[in-house]
């Protein structure tokens, strides 16, 4: 971070990315639910190069007991990633990073979950990354949304995630890997459409006040893109090939 | 998987009936595998990669390969290191946390059956003598369980392993440096497939399913290289064979093998 001089070009005269993109362009995005025959309900998406699978068991016995809640359910995330999903072989053990990523999930989802209608269980949400390239957060995130829908637990909303972020001076949407390195800023963004509740923000990299707002602005525009891509996917497996 | 439930139980009476009968409760003659499909490449950021579909069994393997510092004794051989995981999303019962025996246990027989059949030539992997070698890593992860993970693990790794290219390294300033342009297909010898057979009473099956993996009273995993020998072997479960009936299982792991080590070798060429 901190705007490192790139020996690539990030962005040309004619606002065209390093991946060929405009700057309120997101990555390729395909989701699909209900990929698992074992899990309860789950998801696949491939955001650009990020492939990611989730699976979601529950409501079901907490184990061991004494994390129960007899008020409410309770939300458990695993975030991992494969040893193989990025450029140096990963360790396959949980890094800290992926057990801070777990935890930002799951409390970017909880608003979402109406867990408060099964006290004493538990829905674990696995989060498999079995390819990596920058933004795997968001994508999981998202992807985690569909298959909590595709379970059947009831929701408020789904959460839809994106990043912005600021790359040669610009406030461009869905940072990639290589603008993630070389570029200014990365904000994740997690955002209920429906609620307008923005549930995950993290940030790293400098804006001016100017520019965060330009950024949040961005980056729920990005989202709003993901939920529609949600929506669609749910549509597909429970109608066909449904019209929207 | 590790425990047993009640429904496995009445099951269990079912399976056993219609193998009586000369029967499999998915209508498959009692040495048939089940269906195989293989996708080369599925994650193309590692330098070799298969998810194999075994059923409705599911595993991915991932082949990551880099320099690595030599095993004191073994200066003059490359590392080939292989893993396996169940991932928590593939059943219910799979937790997260150190892994269970059974998953060692699938991890190592992987290993071993892939290893003791020399396939990766390791000879070929040295950059510098007892200093610097080549590490061939291939990690395999469960996706989805309906039994028989020994021999789906394998083939996944067996097809990643056949289609990973590897880069070149020379000593530069005493650092192993990719020579650029200078990729290849990783050095291998052989073919090795791992055939799985349960017992259920009498029956000697193949490839079982979920439920027959449930139902069993023994298995075993028999691997046999490209000349069909038998190169590797895991008893296990709670039973004995006869001698009649490892016989049985060793003319059945050549023969069926057989015919798997040609669908490895068509995904082999599909990816080249």
């Amino acid at each position: 971070m901190g705007g490192r001089e790139a020996t690539m070009v990030l962005l040309d005269e004619n606002g065209i990315r390093c991946d060929g993109r405009k700057i309120d362009e997101t990555r390729k995005i395909m989701i699909k639910a209900g990929v698992l025959k074992n899990a309860d309900g789950s998801a696949y998406i491939e955001f650009g190069d990020n492939k990611i699978l989730v699976g979601i068991f529950g409501p079901r016995d907490v184990h061991p007991k004494h994390m129960s809640d007899t008020d409410t359910g309770i939300l458990r995330v695993r975030y991992h990633m494969e040893p193989f999903s990025v450029t140096e072989r990963k360790n396959p053990a949980p890094s800290r990073r992926e057990i801070e990523i777990s935890k930002v999930i799951k409390e970017a989802l909880e608003p979402a979950v109406m867990l408060e209608k099964f006290p004493r269980t538990a829905v674990d949400v696995f989060i498999e990354v079995l390819q990596a390239d920058g933004g795997t957060r968001c994508a999981a995130l998202s992807a985690a949304s569909v298959a909590l829908a595709d379970a059947g637990i009831p929701m408020r909303d789904m959460v839809a995630a994106c990043a912005s972020g600021k790359v040669a001076d610009t406030i461009v949407l869905d940072v990639n890997n290589e603008e993630d390195q070389a570029g200014q800023a990365d904000m994740p963004i997690g955002y209920m459409p429906n609620l307008k509740k923005i549930t995950l923000l993290q940030l790293d990299g400098i804006l001016t006040s100017d520019e965060f707002k330009k950024c949040v602005d961005v980056g729920i525009n990005g989202c709003k893109i993901v939920y529609e891509l949600q929506k669609k996917a749910l549509t597909d497996k429970y109608f066909g090939n449904g019209s929207n | 998987m590790a425990s047993k439930s009640v429904i496995d139980e009445l099951k269990k009476t079912q399976i056993l009936e219609l193998l009586d009968k000369g029967e499999r409760v998915d209508g498959r003659a009692l040495d048939e595998p089940r269906e195989l499909s293989i996708e080369i490449n599925a994650i193309p950021k590692a330098n070799g990669s298969a998810k194999v579909r075994l059923g409705d069994t599911e595993v991915l393997c991932g082949v990551k390969i880099q320099p690595d510092r030599p095993f004191p004794d073994m200066g003059d051989k490359g590392i080939f290191i292989c893993t396996a995981e169940l991932l928590p999303l593939s059943h219910p019962t799979v937790e997260t946390g150190p892994p269970q025996p059974h998953v060692i246990e699938l991890a190592r027989v992987t290993d071993r059956g892939i290893r003791e059949s020399h396939m990766v030539d390791v000879s070929q992997l040295v950059i510098e003598k007892d200093k610097s070698v080549v590490g061939v890593f291939a990690d395999i992860v469960v996706i989805d369980y309906d039994g028989n993970l020994f021999d789906a693990c394998s083939y996944a790794a067996t097809a990643a392993l056949l289609t990973s290219t590897s880069p070149k390294w020379t000593m530069v300033d005493d650092k192993p440096t990719i020579v650029e342009g200078a990729e290849s297909p990783l050095p291998t010898t052989t073919i090795p497939v791992s055939i799985t057979m349960g017992k259920i009473g009498n029956h000697i099956i193949v490839d079982p399913n979920g439920d027959e993996w449930a139902s069993m009273d023994a298995r075993i995993t028999i691997t046999t290289n490209s000349d069909g020998n038998i190169c590797a072997l895991q008893k296990g479960g709670n039973d004995g064979f006869t001698q009649e009936e490892i016989i049985q299982c060793g003319e059945i792991s050549v023969r069926v093998g057989a015919k798997i080590r040609e669908k490895l070798k068509e995904a082999q060429q599909s990816g080249q």
